[in-house]
């Protein structure tokens, strides 16, 4: 392929990268499950569009694989089996609460994509320089963000959806790194997230069904109490 | 030398004339999406020469700056024009005397002395709409900052004319991250300033719900006209830079003789006209937001323009 095709296609990438970036902070901010659940999707389709690029940049028919699993499974599958299993409630409400208010939440996810700078940086220099491109530091950047989702959520979807904006970055980091990523492992892991998501929305039913809410993190002090009492007993 | 003086002037006319035009026709396409008639395209031009002619009434309790403020606001936008690119794509006379950052701050002024007027008489309601658009304003300050910063950051300048040549040589660099980033943070900054839906509702005549009308809820004639004129330039300039510098840098004129400068009005007038095209999807698909949401949408934008900034330092 020409030098300016070769450009065009590694800017594109560049440019479904930032997107990608960007869909991760949507993900820690946004209100409505609902909203959180769509961005996932997109930004997986971004996930896909990356894969295909860098299949059709380096010619690599396991990445052309890779983007169709990704395209298969997470926009349409784990949609679908969240409708399945988890309660419709939480679809219809408005607003979802966080653990702190959005702005903060904001400021602090920036300073962890700054953080993936740096831990990109060395990992960067370890892979060989046709490796190198934009998607080491981002996918660091949207594992890390989605770490961060599950520790700002309290609600049960959206905490599902951190987890997996967690795999979508790792797999946009894999994806750059090895080239020749093989097709079952994909396939693995895929299936895997699927059985997550399974488990998580029968989880939530199953909550939602004893306690009447889905917003897991004010169940913190229903488990504690008992377990503070019981250590009292025992400094005694 | 003269000639660069002339073309200068020739950009100054065409957003003076084409300024209303633009805010009418978006007022009238937004009526058409949502089944009215609504009034004709000139209705603009009408409402500035009625209100040239009409007798103007200033409170005896007001200072000077109330006196002084439609003059400023009025010249602001004028003056940015001199600096941006709207009809030629190689630098004019005035070009050099300011970038980008010297045109905020020009539009700037404009607003902090409109805000002043807006307490000097006393009335309640301007007071209200005044701290309502200070806030909007230090919120969006940041993200007009990271814009720049990434913009120079990027383009090694901060000048629009060279910011322009930046994107499409070779054409690729159109897709860099940054630069869609760039724009699609610019665009959200322009509904902010602009008091365009999501952030303010211009169309809205309920004075508590006001933040950008109430400003100038006590001028009356002459005083009233140049205020309105001033905000549909203000508008239409940030169009220009938002079209000229970012989206769209074609179009524009790169002959040195007024027939190719003068071929460009066309040119700019429909990039403007797609341009309201999206802005009336976006103002008929939103609602108003709620006050204390709008620092959520200026933070989005904000990060919208850090990411930009980010993925650019990644790239390299």
């Amino acid at each position: 392929m020409s030098d300016t095709t070769n450009q065009l296609l590694s800017n594109l990438n560049a440019l479904v990268t930032g997107l990608f970036l960007l869909t991760a902070f949507g993900i820690v901010a946004m209100r409505q499950a609902r909203g959180c659940l769509n961005l996932f999707i997109v930004q997986s389709l971004l996930l896909a569009a990356s894969a295909a690029l860098l299949g059709l940049r380096y010619q690599s028919v396991d990445l052309y694989g890779v983007a169709l699993v990704n395209v298969i499974s997470k926009p349409v599958v784990v949609p679908w089996l969240l409708r399945r299993t988890s309660p419709a409630e939480i679809y219809t409400r408005r607003e979802v609460d966080q653990a702190l208010n959005i702005p903060t939440a904001l400021l602090i996810a920036l300073a962890l994509a700054i953080l993936a700078y740096f831990l990109g940086l060395p990992l960067l220099k370890a892979v060989a320089p046709e490796f190198r491109g934009p998607n080491v530091p981002i996918g660091i950047a949207g594992l890390l963000l989605g770490a961060f989702t599950l520790t700002v959520r309290r609600e049960a979807i959206p905490l599902l959806i951190g987890l997996l904006a967690m795999e979508n970055g790792a797999f946009l980091c894999g994806i750059a790194v090895s080239r020749n990523l093989p097709l079952l492992i994909e396939l693995a892991i895929a299936t895997d997230g699927l059985i997550i998501v399974f488990i998580m929305g029968v989880l939530t039913r199953t909550v939602q069904k004893q306690i009447g809410t889905t917003a897991v993190g004010e169940l913190a002090a229903l488990k504690e109490a008992p377990v503070r009492s019981a250590q009292r007993e025992e400094t005694k | 030398m003269t000639r660069k003086i002339i073309f200068n002037l020739i950009q100054v006319l065409v957003v003076m004339v084409f300024a209303p035009l633009a805010s009418g026709l978006l007022a009238r396409l937004k009526e058409m999406v949502q089944s009215k008639r609504g009034p004709s395209i000139f209705q603009p031009y009408r409402d500035l020469w009625k209100l040239f002619h009409k007798d103007e009434i200033i409170s005896e309790d007001s200072s000077w700056i109330f006196r002084f403020t439609p003059y400023i606001v009025f010249v602001t936008p004028v003056f940015v024009t001199l600096l941006i690119p709207v009809l030629t794509n190689y630098p004019l006379f005035f070009a050099f005397m300011g970038d980008m950052i010297a045109g905020g701050f020009v539009l700037a002024l404009g607003g902090f002395f409109a805000t002043l007027a807006a307490i000097d008489t006393a009335n309640p309601y301007g007071p209200v709409g005044a701290s309502r658009t200070r806030m909007v304003g230090f919120l969006a300050e940041p993200v007009f900052m990271i814009v720049f910063f990434t913009v120079s950051f990027v383009a090694g300048s901060t000048i629009p004319y060279i910011v322009q040549e930046k994107w499409v040589s070779p054409l690729s660099n159109f897709f860099l991250p940054s630069h869609v980033l760039l724009v699609l943070a610019f665009l959200m900054l322009i509904l902010a300033e602009g008091g365009r839906i999501p952030v303010d509702n211009p169309a809205g005549h309920f004075e508590l719900a006001m933040i950008d009308e109430s400003k100038s809820l006590e001028y009356s004639g002459r005083g009233f006209a140049l205020m309105k004129w001033g905000g549909y330039m203000k508008m239409f300039v940030l169009m220009c830079i938002f079209l000229n510098v970012l989206v769209t840098p074609w179009g524009m004129a790169s002959g040195q003789t007024v027939g190719a400068v003068l071929l460009a009005i066309p040119y700019l007038l429909f990039k403007i006209f797609c341009f309201l095209l999206v802005l009336v999807v976006i103002e008929s698909s939103f609602s108003k937001l709620r006050l204390f949401r709008i620092s959520e949408f200026l933070g989005a934008a904000f990060i919208t323009s850090v990411a930009a900034m980010i993925a650019q330092v990644f790239l390299t």
